[in-house]
């Protein structure tokens, strides 16, 4: 079966003021795949996603979207296929003054005709899925960083996208709750064929869900392959990046037993 | 000789490009804002008017109890201190003059204006610069929502009705506020006052007035909204962009103030 490039990246060039963050990036993305996006913090990884959902237009290249080009669309052209993208922000970005069920509702209110009571059924069933049953009257406030990411992911399902983008879902969390969110992420991907495509410097979750990886290093893609492949690797800074990483992680479970341990 | 005439043109230079950049940034916002009031309504894109009528009530509703205190505080004062001036000359039936006119055609819309900027004004600039620190503007724009038909808009609006309205009840009780002083202090009859006032205030100084505030309506709402997206770099920035809002406005709300007034005084 041929795989059709649902996302196609082609020499993207972008700068902030006069320095290049991405000098080049050809990157295709595979309908049905999960695509981790690997790199150390700073590489450029939120910048690319914010081009691929268009909040930022690149200085040169191509971003195809099915095939349309959304680097020159006009802010109409761009809704509707805004409409079939979520995105799950780092920090998820929830809106604070509203509730976590007006934040998953929003999209539903605004671009469907659907009545009230079919928006709030909708709503709870988006909840449910990320485990946030019966939380819909809590403010973001009240919520703790994976129930967060978890209620961000629900309003970025909310109107049943095809494609998923999530900058560091498992940032910041501990590997538990991390692990949660990876399984989550497997779920929707086998569930709902969605395209997935996951920004993180994380190895633990990488090997976990990923079907392929690319390696952005300084602005480039560097490595594209599947995980056996990048383990196999010859590339110094591909090598480097996952001995070290590892390096870092296991202090940190280490710690987190201990702590498991003491508690 | 020439380096010190560079190093001159480049300390005039750097803050007029600031300011320029500034000037273009803050027009396209405000043509953003028109084009959603005017133009997308028509493609379909409806104004959100239960959004209007929320931030209606917040920045009038709420604002009649201080608004109102003020004024009448700012009308007994001026009632005060214009029969100080005016008892030598046996004049005191005056005050009904004075503080009628000045308050309906300067110190109602300015006052209550200053007391928008920094009730409402620095609302709008902190919760916009919040969202944007947060990524929430973000969020809006990935759902396909325009930042700019969703916050700004309905703020927009808001004060522009609510403004005026504040404004005539500004006046009114500014009015009353000297109303009371004579009658109680300057044995001035309740129906000469009342006649006094009526004589001497014109439609145009009420007209005049209301016309100032609706300008200052949009000083606040465009300094405001723009201070908002402008922030950069977390809480720090968001408390910077806040007080820059209020300074920024109350500066550009007297300027406009000045030129207008010489505007309606030359005219008259
Ligand atoms: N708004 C900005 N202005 C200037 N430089 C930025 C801005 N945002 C990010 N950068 C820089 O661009 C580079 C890439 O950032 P980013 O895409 O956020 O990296 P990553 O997500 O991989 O950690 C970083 O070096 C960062 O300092
Ligand atoms: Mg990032």
């Amino acid at each position: 079966m041929e795989k059709e490039a649902i996302i196609q990246v082609r020499d993207l060039v972008t700068y902030y003021g006069n320095r290049q963050i991405l000098k080049g990036v050809n990157l295709d993305i595979y309908r049905g795949e999960i695509l981790v996006i690997l790199g150390r913090s700073g590489c450029g990884k939120s910048t690319l996603l914010r081009h691929l959902i268009g909040l930022m237009k690149p200085s040169r290249g191509q971003i195809l979207i099915k095939g349309r080009d959304i680097t020159t669309m006009n802010e109409d052209e761009m809704r509707e296929i805004l409409k079939k993208i979520g995105m799950l922000f780092q920090g998820a970005a929830l809106f604070n003054s509203m509730t976590v069920g007006e934040n998953v509702a929003l999209p539903l209110r605004e671009h469907t005709q659907l009545e009230d009571s079919t928006i709030q059924i909708m709503t709870r069933i988006k909840l449910d899925l990320v485990g946030l049953a019966g939380f819909e009257n809590f403010k973001p406030s009240q919520l703790s960083g994976g129930m967060k990411k978890r209620a961000g992911l629900a309003r970025a399902l909310a109107m049943d996208p095809e494609i998923l983008f999530c900058d560091e879902p498992s940032a910041g969390l501990d590997p538990v709750v991390a692990m949660g969110i990876d399984q989550l992420i497997l779920k929707l991907k086998n569930a709902f064929k969605m395209t997935i495509v996951v920004v993180t410097h994380e190895l633990a979750s990488v090997f976990t869900i990923a079907d392929r990886i690319a390696m952005l290093h300084e602005g480039e893609i560097i490595f594209q392959g599947t995980a056996e492949e990048i383990q196999n690797s010859k590339h110094p800074i591909v090598q480097q990046f996952l001995n070290r990483e590892a390096d870092d992680v296991e202090p940190d479970r280490e710690k987190y037993l201990h702590s498991l341990v003491k508690s | 000789m020439t380096e010190r005439v560079q190093r001159w043109f480049s300390a005039l230079g750097r803050p007029t490009i600031y300011a320029l950049v500034h000037l273009h940034r803050l027009n396209r916002l405000g043509m953003e804002t028109l084009r959603w009031i005017f133009i997308e309504p028509f493609k379909g894109r409806k104004i959100r008017w239960r959004s209007v009528i929320e931030q209606s009530v917040r920045v009038g509703w709420q604002s009649i109890p201080i608004v109102g205190i003020i004024s009448f505080f700012v009308g007994l004062i001026l009632a005060m201190q214009s029969a100080y001036q005016l008892k030598p000359f046996g004049a005191t039936i005056y005050v009904a003059n004075l503080v009628s006119v000045s308050l309906t055609r300067e110190l109602g819309p300015l006052l209550t204006a200053i007391i928008i900027t920094g009730r409402f004004g620095s609302a709008i600039a902190a919760e916009i610069g919040t969202m944007k620190v947060g990524e929430e503007i973000d969020a809006l724009k990935t759902m396909g929502l325009n930042p700019v038909s969703f916050l700004v808009v309905p703020r927009f609006l808001a004060l522009i009705i609510m403004l005026p309205a504040l404004t005539l009840i500004a006046d009114f009780l500014g009015i009353l506020g000297a109303y009371l002083f004579s009658i109680s202090a300057l044995d001035i009859s309740s129906i000469r006052f009342i006649n006094q006032t009526i004589n001497a205030l014109v439609l145009r100084d009420i007209v005049t007035g209301l016309i100032k505030s609706g300008v200052f309506a949009v000083i606040i709402a465009s300094i405001g909204a723009y201070e908002g997206f402008i922030v950069e770099g977390g809480a720090e920035g968001v408390g910077k962009s806040t007080t820059n809002s209020v300074v920024v406005s109350i500066f550009l709300i007297i300027t406009a103030d000045v030129v207008f007034t010489a505007l309606f005084y030359s005219t008259l």
